[in-house]
């Protein structure tokens, strides 16, 4: 034991993470064979018979997630869950300190690497236009998820009308664009300006208000918001919703045939689809600023107070802390994200009713932000992935989809009951970045 | 003027209509440790709150160096040069202890921080080894140094601690009491405390107060509050000697 370990454990995570990715490659090779026939090959029906059609790119997509998947469980899940080798206390835990270790190299790797995926995605060849509607989809719940988490994960405060605030940007950009003809670039600010006015709104009467009495009144906000947008006929058009509301143009060129457009003045062929490759790369472009903001704050003074008061108000008194700043602040922050992401959602549908802002929307955001882990930046993208991704899987097994759907909740609420990514980084360190594991505490399930 | 750091003058609090503090007069004086003690629910932590301004006093006047807090907001009374471990010890459980230190300072311009963090790790080394770790998973005796070292941090002039002892083996009590002893007379830090561990306070206090269904009962050195028959009776079980 005194010579060994040194250069075992130094060479230790570099075999087992070859050894994981082959296993991860061979999984990917026996999901592929089987997806192949099944999900690649499509037979549709024609007048004169059967015909077949191929989806490879939902092949691929199958394959890159039993990939990733059995990675994920190689590094992250199995090793802490293997039964106990027959060996001296001293090597499990050094072997256990390996594979924590190992897991956190992987964690900082997945970030980097969703982010590369995410600006690759438009250049792969398998990006058709369904994958990058999906792909706009995913990104905007991950956008909502990450406001949200500002208020719900960072500041502890259990808003369920979170929705409103995106109803909110959404109308300010549909309402100012129609009506006074503003371009999406002057209206982007406006609508998150507006949207945080209301987060200051609903932030006044719900001061003193924490856990389930706050959540309940955000849900009446939530519907108060959409019922006014229902019945003021005369600015919002009621149930019949805003329609042609002006796309969004790049910096002025329009996604169009005509002269001036963008396809004429870069002097390529015009296409419908790159409005959407347009549309996908700004809902990143917002969804990234979001995460930039957050992780930025989250290191300010007002980022910390928001942390402290997720875990003690009273502390926060005493420590001589704003706790009614602190909090108008959270609200007001998420609520400028969720109005940003609104006027997203305006410009590219070009049309807007209050259907689309209904409490399953809110549930679905809360859903995915509890799910990835209050506070965890990433643990969003992994959840807004799987939870949107797989509803779009799961899209022809139209009357199973919710069961699924609730089961994997079950499933990822069992398994991790502090949400995928449990683990904090603290803001500040001593000497080293360490982060905190849910797996060291027992207290604070609630 | 030269007054007492801390005045209390005829506070009155009410809990809506229970009235907790029923005119309260008390004084700390620059660089001194005082006391107080009382039975449960006597109302002493709410002398601590309503010192800090939450709850409020519904009449009667609280005056810090000279100037008049008893109406301003929580806040400003915490970075007035008073600072305060709350009763339960109340640290960030899922914040490392270092964090918690950093909370601590959030009212100052954080340029001592440093200095801070080295004469706050030297008064209580155990908190040097565990400042990665996570507050909640700190024992008791750990949880309760840091509450202290963490309202320290703000560099205050008045310390308010609620129950230091609350829950501690002898021992620990016996270091904290020895750390507060030690801030008051190397420091000349001003000390109130409240506490039910009636023999160790009236030790370490220069003078204490015995309060009594929310008012003051008695006042005098610590000395001579330990050496009163009735106080004796009543907070020392007689089991102290
Ligand atoms: N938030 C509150 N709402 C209503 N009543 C309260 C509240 N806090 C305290 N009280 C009441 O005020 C009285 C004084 O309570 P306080 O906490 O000040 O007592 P204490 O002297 O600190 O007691 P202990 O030694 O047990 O901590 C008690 O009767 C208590 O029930
Ligand atoms: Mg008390």
């Amino acid at each position: 034991m005194a010579a060994g370990p040194a250069p075992a454990l130094a060479a230790a995570p570099a075999h087992s993470l070859r050894a994981g990715i082959i296993d991860a490659l061979i999984a990917a090779f026996i999901a592929l064979a089987i997806a192949a026939p099944i999900i690649g090959l499509r037979t549709v029906s024609l007048e004169g018979g059967l015909a077949l059609t191929t989806r490879w790119g939902a092949v691929a997509i199958a394959v890159a997630v039993v990939f990733a998947g059995r990675l994920a469980l190689t590094l992250l899940w199995w090793p802490r869950h293997k039964p106990a080798r027959r060996d001296s206390a001293g090597r499990r835990l050094l072997a256990r300190a390996r594979d924590s270790g190992l897991a956190e190299r992987a964690m900082l790797l997945l970030a980097p690497a969703l982010l590369i995926f995410a600006i690759a995605l438009p250049a792969t060849p398998f990006a058709d236009r369904y994958v990058l509607d999906i792909g706009i989809l995913v990104l905007t719940y991950i956008m909502l998820g990450w406001g949200l988490n500002i208020v719900v994960g960072l500041a502890g405060l259990l808003d369920l009308g979170y929705v409103a605030f995106y109803a909110v940007g959404a109308y300010s950009y549909a309402l100012l664009a129609t009506h006074f003809g503003l371009s999406f670039w002057i209206c982007l600010p406006l609508a998150g300006f507006l949207a945080a006015m209301w987060g200051l709104i609903l932030g006044f009467p719900v001061l003193r208000l924490r856990g389930d009495y706050l959540a309940i009144v955000t849900l009446a906000f939530g519907e108060i918001i959409r019922i006014v947008l229902l019945n003021w006929y005369d600015l919002t058009n009621g149930p019949d919703g805003i329609s042609r509301i002006p796309r969004p143009s790049f910096f002025g060129l329009e996604f169009d045939r005509g002269e001036g457009g963008f396809a004429a003045f870069f002097g390529i062929g015009y296409s419908s689809d790159h409005r959407i490759v347009f549309l996908y790369y700004l809902i990143l472009a917002l969804a990234l600023l979001t995460n930039f903001v957050t992780l930025r704050l989250r290191r300010l003074p007002v980022g910390r107070a928001w942390e402290a008061l997720r875990e003690d108000e009273i502390a926060c008194r005493s420590l001589g802390i704003n706790t009614t700043a602190t909090k108008l602040t959270a609200f007001a922050t998420g609520a400028m994200f969720g109005g940003f992401a609104g006027s997203f959602f305006a410009t590219r549908q070009g049309f807007i009713s209050p259907e689309s802002f209904v409490f399953l929307e809110s549930a679905l955001v809360l859903a995915i932000v509890v799910l990835g882990g209050l506070g965890s930046q990433i643990g969003v993208v992994i959840a807004a992935l799987v939870m949107i991704g797989g509803f779009e899987l799961f899209r022809e097994f139209e009357q199973y989809r919710m069961l699924v759907f609730g089961f994997a909740i079950v499933l990822i609420m069992v398994w991790r009951p502090r949400g995928i990514i449990a683990s904090r980084t603290p803001s500040i360190f001593l000497k080293e970045r360490k982060s905190i594991g849910a797996e060291s505490v027992g207290e604070g399930r609630g | 003027m030269t007054g007492p750091l801390l005045q209390v003058r005829g506070v009155e609090t009410y809990y809506g209509k229970i009235q907790a503090l029923r005119g309260v007069d008390l004084d700390v004086e620059n660089g001194e440790i005082v006391a107080l003690i009382g039975a449960n629910g006597a109302g002493k932590s709410t002398l601590m709150m309503t010192i800090c301004g939450s709850p409020r006093a519904r009449s009667g006047a609280i005056r810090f160096d000279g100037s008049d807090i008893t109406a301003a907001p929580t806040h400003q009374i915490m970075r007035s040069g008073i600072a305060q471990a709350p009763e339960g010890r109340r640290i960030f459980p899922r914040m490392s202890v270092m964090e918690n230190l950093q909370m601590g300072a959030a009212v100052t311009d954080m340029t001592h921080f440093a200095d801070d963090l080295e004469r706050i790790f030297a008064m209580f080394p155990l908190l040097r080894k565990r400042s990665g770790q996570r507050g909640g998973t700190l024992s008791g005796g750990e949880q309760q140094m840091l509450a202290i070292a963490r309202a320290l941090m703000s560099r205050p002039r008045l310390l308010l601690l609620d129950e230091p002892s609350l829950g501690l083996a002898p021992i620990i009590v016996r270091q904290i009491f020895a750390a507060i002893r030690d801030l008051n007379r190397k420091q000349g830090l001003t000390v109130f405390l409240v506490e039910q561990n009636a023999y160790h306070a009236l030790k370490l206090a220069h003078r204490g107060y015995v309060m009594v269904n929310g008012a003051i009962a008695m006042t005098g050195t610590g000395a001579e509050l330990l050496a009163r028959e009735d106080v004796r009776a009543a907070y020392l079980e007689g089991g102290h000697g």
